[in-house]
């Protein structure tokens, strides 16, 4: 029987060896970059010496969370990275969703195209070219101001006032990734069936109300779909929008500092390995325990739209 | 939506798309105006800039390509870090369109007897990770990527995310085009690059396309590896000149003036339409294949 069986898989394999082989790059690939790496967690419980490596490095407990948990510095990071990550995530579902019905009811086409066009762009330039267009804005010559003094007000230096970083990553995010993000959504509303509308119209419902009891119903899964994987990584900080935005500047970091460029910073600047390696896995398991959550949640509410 | 153009709008159509056409324009303005803001700015004048700020139009008074002249005294920089980013953009791209699709085509065949497995063998790594640290280390202490190239391909080649798009749109393709080929002798790997890559190309271009713009945009694994410029891409590059006193002492070096006298916010601007210019030329063409891959891969996986 356990030959048979063992005979078996030995002829499956061969059968598929093809297939196997094929397999293999991927394979390797994962296993090198990410399930290594994940043994390596084990560091956030190690004093990292350079010679020992991760696994001969000597054990320390929970050494490395010490300084984070004492000085408050892991509450404030969590604060961070989860408060701007619910407000990148409702925002953006308001705002894509919105303009993905406008655009939709858009009946002047080159208008259309030509808007869509421009809306995409902020998508396609990298965090390092919104770094110069911040300089080019709110920098020390920066046409805001221009445009402040030209109505009479006084200057006003973004870089002074820490309270205000916070509209203005928002601001960034939302003109990066709408565009793009809408796309989506407009493919979704292309999707609905036109007879609706027009049976609607037909029994009086005017456009206001067509959208509320026709479009949006029918952009519930996508939004859902959207959101889950959203809210999945709302422990996960857009590296390099608070990195090239807010750049070494320590004053903003009270407002702008999130687990990502925490972990950055730690590792590269204080080369204290340890540490980084213990907001690191922080991070990694509150993501892993939100996602699991999340994904319960839906399959409860409605099994189709689970990620796994 | 297509609309008749003789059909009648009530009121309430005309006034939501007063407001939406208004709404739409503003944001498309605002989307497209930093664009056209950096470009005036890389070409007016230091003096002005320092004493006026950046403007908004450029006259002949201001006009002057100091920006352009200082950033090209040295092209030879400029045309290797060019090289680095186009070089690094074809290789990983070509090497990550190969091995997404051969890895998708796998998972999507229906008679692949492990296929769930190794799925959530692929999956379960975009639920969990070890982050950024022991990642870092064994890229640099086991395989030596500081000062290479091989750092700005390997990190990015494979996207579990890509995949899933992948194998989802090959299992749109009609089963019994695997078992004819099957039929008249082919094997799994013919099956794969004669019947399945010819009819996955919207698929090809759009793994493609965003694989290539994260590579052409990528900055950050040349700042996590590379600190010699010779392995320098276009984005570090350009952001080294705007963050880097050192880069500007450098230019000033370089091209025998003052750091003082340097057009250094010019530069920068002028900079950033170098490293940019590109992507920005190509993107009316790109943008539609964008808008249409971005449809394939809302597709659950």
């Amino acid at each position: 029987m356990v030959e048979n069986r063992k005979k078996g898989i030995w002829k499956k394999i061969v059968k598929n060896r093809v297939l196997l082989v094929m397999l293999f790059p991927a394979l390797i690939y994962t296993v090198i970059f990410s399930y290594i790496p994940m043994t390596g967690i084990v560091l956030a419980f190690k004093r990292y010496d350079y010679g020992k490596g991760i696994y001969g490095s000597p054990w320390c407990g929970l050494h490395n969370f010490q300084y984070m948990i004492v000085s408050d510095k892991l509450w404030s990071l969590t604060r961070n990275t989860l408060c701007y990550n619910v407000v990148f995530i409702i925002l953006g579902i308001v705002v894509e969703v919105g303009f993905a019905i406008m655009l939709s009811e858009l009946s002047w086409v080159t208008f259309k195209k030509v808007s869509q066009a421009f809306m995409f762009l902020p998508y396609f330039i990298s965090w390092v070219v919104v770094s110069t267009i911040m300089l080019n804005i709110f920098g020390e010559y920066g046409v805001l101001n221009n445009v402040i003094t030209a109505l009479g007000g006084e200057p006003y230096s973004v870089y002074e006032h820490v309270k205000t970083w916070p509209i203005v990553i928002v601001m960034v995010k939302l003109w990066k990734s709408t565009g793009y993000g809408s796309v989506v959504y407009l493919a979704a509303i292309a999707g609905i069936s036109q007879e609706m509308y027009e049976a609607a119209k037909i029994d009086g419902a005017n456009i206001w109300k067509r959208i509320i009891h026709i479009t949006i119903p029918c952009l519930k899964p996508t939004i859902f779909i959207m959101g889950l994987l959203a809210i999945g990584n709302v422990f996960r900080g857009d590296f390099g929008l608070f990195y090239q935005l807010v750049k070494n500047n320590q004053r903003l970091l009270e407002y702008s500092d999130v687990i990502d460029t925490f972990v950055y910073r730690t590792m590269i600047t204080t080369s204290d390995f340890g540490m980084s390696a213990a907001a690191g896995f922080y991070q990694s398991v509150l993501c892993f325990v939100t996602i699991c959550i999340a994904n319960r949640i839906v399959k409860r509410i409605d099994p189709d739209y689970t990620l796994f | 939506m297509k609309k008749q153009k003789n059909e009648i709008r009530g009121k309430d159509e005309i006034i939501f798309s007063v407001i939406s056409t208004a709404l739409v324009a503003a944001f498309a303005f605002f989307c497209f105006v930093p664009f056209y803001l950096i470009a005036v700015a890389s070409v007016t004048s230091e003096r002005a800039i320092i004493t006026q700020g950046y403007r908004f139009f450029v006259d002949a008074g201001t006009f002057s390509l100091s920006g352009y002249q200082t950033a090209l005294k040295d092209p030879l920089e400029i045309l290797r870090a060019y090289g680095v980013t186009i070089f690094v953009t074809f290789t990983g791209t070509l090497l990550a369109l190969m091995i997404t699709t051969m890895t998708g085509y796998v998972l999507a065949r229906y008679d692949f007897p492990w296929k769930n497995g190794f799925s959530f063998f692929f999956f379960f790594t975009t639920l969990f990770n070890g982050g950024l640290v022991p990642w870092y280390l064994l890229c640099t202490q086991t395989f030596k990527f500081n000062n290479s190239i091989r750092a700005l391909i390997l990190p990015g080649m494979f996207s579990v995310w890509n995949m899933i798009i992948a194998k989802s749109f090959i299992k749109g393709i009609p089963r019994e085009m695997i078992e004819a080929a099957k039929v008249d002798g082919a094997g799994d790997f013919r099956i794969y690059h004669q019947v399945i890559l010819p009819m996955s190309k919207p698929l090809l271009a759009t793994i493609g396309l965003f694989t290539a713009l994260s590579y052409w945009n990528d900055w950050y694994n040349c700042m996590l590896f590379n600190d010699n410029r010779i392995y320098w891409n276009l984005q570090y590059t350009l952001q080294n000149i705007l963050n880097s006193a050192e880069q500007l002492r450098r230019i000033a070096e370089k091209t025998g003036m003052k750091v003082g006298n340097l057009p250094a916010e010019s530069l920068k601007m002028a900079m950033t339409i170098i490293a940019t210019g590109p992507i920005v030329l190509l993107y009316p063409t790109l943008q539609k294949y964008f808008v249409k891959g971005l449809t394939i891969g809302a597709v659950k996986g």
